[in-house]
This record gives C-alpha cells, sequence and structure tokens, in this order.
C-alpha cells in the first residue's frame, strides 16, 4: 500500500543528502554539476540492475524501437505504476519520452512554482533510463526537461559506434 | 549433472567458469571459449531470419565425442554455457532449461547485490553454492 511513497520519500532524501554533503566542501562552483552526476550515477547501477531483473522472462528484443516501447510501457510501470504517455521519435536514435504526471514531481508543485529546484530530482531518473538502455546494449545519452510541473520529458540520443 | 558452467560477459571474457576438477581444466576453457562461436551465429542468425519470438535458451550448441555443450543467452547478452556428459543420456531438455533457469535467477541476484560492479568477476558464494549443486558430485 505504501509502496509508492517510501520511494518517493527516500529519493528525497537521498538528492537532499547529496547537496548537503556537497556544500560543506568549499567549491561552489562545481556543486551543482557534482551534484547532478552523482545522483545520475546511481540511477545508472540501479537501472542496470532492475533491467537484469525485469528482461529475465522476456524474449530478445527486435530492434530500438521495440526496447523503447518495452522501457515506456513494462519499466515505467513497474517502477513508477504508470506508462510514458508519450514516446516520439525521429527514427535515428533518438527518442523523447513525456510522462504528464511524473510520480516525482506531482508533489511539489501543479504549474510554475519550483521549477528551477526539478531538474536535482530528474538526475536520478536520467540514470535509471541510461543504466537500463547500457545493460540491454545502447549506450546513450538521456537528459530532461521540465516547463510545466509535473509533465517532464527525457530525451534519449542513441550513441551510434 | 553438468561438468563444467562458464558465465561469459557482454564483451566475450569470463566472469565466472567451473569445471569438476578431476579432469583438464584447460580442455574444458578450450570448449567454451570454442562455442562462443557457435553463441554469436545463433544470436545473429535469428535476427535475419523471420522477426518473431526468439527464446533465450539456445539448445544444444554443438555435441563433441565426450561431451553436450548448451547455451543461453541474457536480454543483456550475457551467455551462460553449460557443458554436460555425453554418457549421461538421462538428461532432458527441460532439466537443462531448468538449470538455466535457476542459473538466470542466480545472476540477476549477483546483478542486483550493490557491493558487485558489471564487469568483475562473479564472487559471490550464493552464486558458488547454486553452481554447486548443478555440478557433477566429485569422488
Amino acid at each position: 500500500m505504501a509502496d509508492d511513497a517510501l520511494f518517493e520519500f527516500l529519493h528525497m532524501e537521498i538528492v537532499a543528502l547529496v547537496y548537503k554533503e556537497q556544500a560543506t566542501r568549499e567549491d561552489i562552483d562545481k556543486e551543482r554539476v557534482t551534484c547532478v552526476s552523482t545522483l545520475e550515477a546511481m540511477g545508472f547501477r540501479v537501472g542496470q540492475g532492475l533491467i537484469e531483473r525485469f528482461t529475465k522472462d522476456c524474449p530478445t528484443f527486435k530492434d530500438d524501437l521495440d526496447l523503447m516501447k518495452f522501457l515506456c510501457k513494462d519499466f515505467w510501470s513497474t517502477i513508477f505504476k504508470k506508462q510514458i504517455d508519450n514516446l516520439r521519435t525521429n527514427h535515428q536514435g533518438t527518442y523523447v519520452l513525456q510522462d504528464n504526471t511524473f510520480a516525482l514531481l506531482t508533489q511539489f508543485s501543479s504549474g510554475k512554482q519550483y521549477l528551477e529546484e526539478a531538474p536535482k530530482y530528474l538526475a536520478f531518473s536520467c540514470g535509471l533510463i541510461r543504466g537500463a538502455l547500457s545493460n540491454l546494449g545502447l549506450e546513450s545519452v538521456v537528459t530532461a526537461e521540465v516547463s510545466l510541473m509535473p509533465s517532464c520529458k527525457f530525451q534519449v540520443v542513441i550513441q551510434k559506434l | 549433472m553438468a561438468v563444467c558452467i562458464a558465465v561469459i560477459a557482454k564483451e566475450n571474457y569470463p566472469l565466472y567458469i567451473r569445471s569438476v576438477p578431476t579432469q583438464g581444466e584447460l580442455k574444458f576453457h578450450y570448449t567454451v571459449h570454442t562455442s562462443l562461436d557457435v553463441v554469436e551465429e545463433k544470436i545473429s542468425g535469428v535476427g535475419k531470419a523471420l522477426a518473431d519470438q526468439r527464446e533465450l535458451y539456445l539448445g544444444l550448441l554443438y555435441p563433441t565425442e565426450d561431451y553436450k555443450v548448451y547455451g543461453y543467452v541474457t536480454n543483456s547478452k550475457v551467455k551462460f554455457v553449460i557443458v554436460v556428459d555425453s554418457s549421461n543420456t538421462s538428461l532432458r531438455d527441460n532439466e537443462i532449461r531448468s538449470m538455466f533457469r535457476k542459473l538466470h535467477n542466480s545472476f540477476t541476484d549477483v546483478m542486483c547485490n550493490p557491493f558487485y560492479n558489471p564487469g568483475d568477476p562473479i564472487q559471490s558464494k550464493a552464486f558458488d553454492s547454486i553452481v554447486s549443486t548443478m555440478m557433477v558430485q566429485a569422488c
């Protein structure tokens, strides 16, 4: 019952802890960048483990689009209890995942308030997506943007070697 | 009962390899290495054929005069290879499949362990004990 809330609270505390630790060190300029990287790296490792567990019983994926659809439906609903609302692609390795009520942002506001704080709370989820894709064989760069809470867009660019 | 079990990473280096110590370990390492070619062929070959449901279990890779080699690949391109004794003909396909399932389950547990970095050799005792239950008992 209380499962969803548990993760949200834990996530909030993780973000707060990472920023507090950084504030006690001297270098204020690098503060934001290192915190976001730390959170992203955490998400990366968690994504790798989670994808191993979730794809245990699935057949192999036919192509990248199939993989992204799996990410949007099964992966997202197992973690955030809902699917991604909109997936767009240019068929050349760029995908935009849009979630209109992102679980980790719903408690902040339903408009423009606290917009500048949002990226901190999206770093972990970006890492999650990147970790999941990396373990499935796709190197990618994931960025997130928020224009109106609680809706957010994750942009995934697949790096073709 | 298997005589050799190996877990090979996406980049084709071994994460874990264990064989019955009574026989030459080098021979098993070599067998597993050559079976990788067959695994690659199966993975890429199915892609060119009709894109229907692809299973993770690859089945019998190739038989030698003494041994049979079975393969399984996960969605994260980690390969499991099991070598069994040919004389033990009572082993059915289902049993091999269930051995792979157990391996995959305990590999997933290893992956979720925060102290394990993906790409390192597997040193988990729990994984070792699962593998021991599947190996031939050394006499």
